[in-house]
């Protein structure tokens, strides 16, 4: 006979062990028993999470009173406005843009690099920042990387700064960014009342998992590193929910087999001795001290910022598109939204036309709402 | 973008290790991984560099997302992510396949 506790999505995905994910289900409506308020509101960081989450239908067999939120998991989201602006610009004054897929649409404040494209400029999309570099090496022209996504993605690309043979027209936009402290800007948002994290497993194979300890420990919330399997999120919610259950504002890492206390040294090294953090704007949530990575003054010859004069203020007399102002994008990456609270969602706004960047990226909330449904009506 | 694919080292020469990822071989850049590798060992891999050595005890619940999701057909959106992860690598001269 069927299970019928355990529901597998519309995509017909199923779990590798079904008695062992009822178990765990089963587990955790218990625990919210015993908590016995509503909402318990847990945050995710992570794009990949959401992914998993909405294509097995994982919030379909979550209790009800356990609200389960994406927070700021989409570097391509986060990117700010005058970022895309920078690559715009340099763009269209001449350099090839190499850039990963997601960053095409996200929107600047006039237009986009797909925008700056469709008028000639040459943007090429890169799977890798060795792409790049080789794509520099078969041309003349100046070629800059613009480098989006978290510390797992920026050790990439530290790699490459650190390589000795560089063409010399190569040359990286950095808008990578430090996930650590977004989370702290987003525990603080009072409105957000976030009980515990789950925390990325990939950044955390980068960072270790004592990295979150100060956290938790600051603003007394449990934080658990967990994997992408359906199972060991169902597992890493579980012991997130203990956590809150008892009170206790401790780190447990449930994704041992990628991710370690300290981390991967070799990569944290190379990182840090080619970016520093900067305090800066997350598109639509807040500035966040020390959430971007910037390539340090060792690495100038590198940075496109020094050795191109970009002047972004021109874009601005552009009236931006008055849809923009009523996307609800920031909201939705604080926690305080749910793309079924934006009047755009799949209206205005859809993956061939989108308003807000959480509908560009394969990681962005919106994006994967739109694909795999989020939290259907049962 | 942080969602990593794993594959199996067949051969390791100073930086790059060519990798299996389920029939593809690619060549992986090793200049940030945790551990030293060898053929047999699993890795993590990111856009191109390896991340992390799986312990091969543990390979198989890394591996088994993946393999429902190649399943899951060239439209869906992670899949996606995950051939993007791939094509990240470049293929390796010793793949026997036809030049394009």
């Amino acid at each position: 006979m069927p299970d019928e506790s355990v529901r597998t999505s519309a995509n017909e995905l199923k779990f590798r062990d079904p008695s062992q994910a009822r178990a765990l289900a089963d587990r955790l409506s218990g625990l919210c028993e015993e908590i016995a308020r509503e909402p318990i509101s847990v945050m995710h960081v992570c794009g990949t999470h959401e992914q998993a989450i909405a294509k097995y239908g994982l919030r379909t067999i979550l209790p009800k009173s356990l609200d389960l939120i994406m927070g700021p998991g989409c570097p391509v989201c986060v990117t700010d406005m005058p970022e895309v602006d920078e690559a715009v610009v340099l763009a269209e004054d001449g350099a090839l843009i190499a850039t990963y897929g997601d960053m095409l649409r996200v929107p600047g404040t006039a237009k986009s690099l797909a925008d700056a494209q469709a008028e000639g400029a040459r943007v090429e999309v890169v799977y890798s920042a060795a792409q790049a570099v080789e794509l520099a090496r078969s041309m003349q022209q100046e070629v800059v990387f613009f480098a989006s996504g978290f510390e797992t993605t920026a050790v990439a690309t530290a790699a490459i700064a650190l390589q000795d043979d560089l063409p010399p027209n190569l040359s990286i936009l950095s808008a990578h960014k430090y996930v650590p402290p977004a989370m702290e800007i987003v525990a603080q948002i009072p409105a957000t009342q976030v009980e515990g994290f789950l925390a990325a497993g990939h950044a955390a194979t980068i960072t270790g998992w004592g990295i979150f300890e100060p956290l938790a420990e600051r603003y007394k919330i449990p934080v658990v590193v967990a994997g992408f399997e359906p199972l060991d999120i169902l597992a890493g919610l579980v012991r997130l929910v203990e956590l809150v259950k008892d009170g206790t504002p401790a780190v447990d890492n449930m994704y041992p087999r990628c991710v370690t206390r300290e981390g991967n040294r070799v990569a944290q090294e190379q990182m840090w001795r080619v970016f520093r953090t900067v305090g800066g704007r997350w598109r639509g949530i807040a500035d966040v001290p020390d959430g971007n990575l910037r390539l340090r003054p060792e690495y100038a010859h590198l940075d496109a910022r020094v050795r191109f004069e970009i002047d972004i203020r021109r874009l601005w007399q552009l009236a931006p598109s008055a849809l923009a102002e009523k996307c609800i994008c920031g909201a939705i990456m604080s926690g305080l939204a749910s793309p079924s609270d934006c009047e755009l969602f799949g209206k205005e706004c859809d993956p061939e036309n989108p308003v807000g960047a959480c509908m560009v990226s394969s990681e962005g909330t919106c994006k994967i709402w739109y694909q795999y449904g989020g939290r259907p009506d049962l | 973008m942080c969602l990593g694919v794993p594959g199996r080292v067949l051969r390791v020469e100073g930086l790059i290790a060519t990798v299996d990822f389920w029939g593809l071989k690619r060549q992986v850049r090793l200049d940030v991984v945790d551990e030293p590798v060898q053929p047999g060992d699993y890795v993590l891999n990111h856009v191109g560099f390896a991340i992390r050595r799986i312990p091969a005890e543990e390979i198989q619940e890394t591996l088994s997302l993946y393999e429902e999701l190649l399943r899951a057909g060239e439209s869906d959106m992670m899949a996606a992510d995950v051939r993007g992860e791939i094509e990240a690598s470049p293929e390796s001269a010793d793949s026997g396949e036809p030049d394009a």
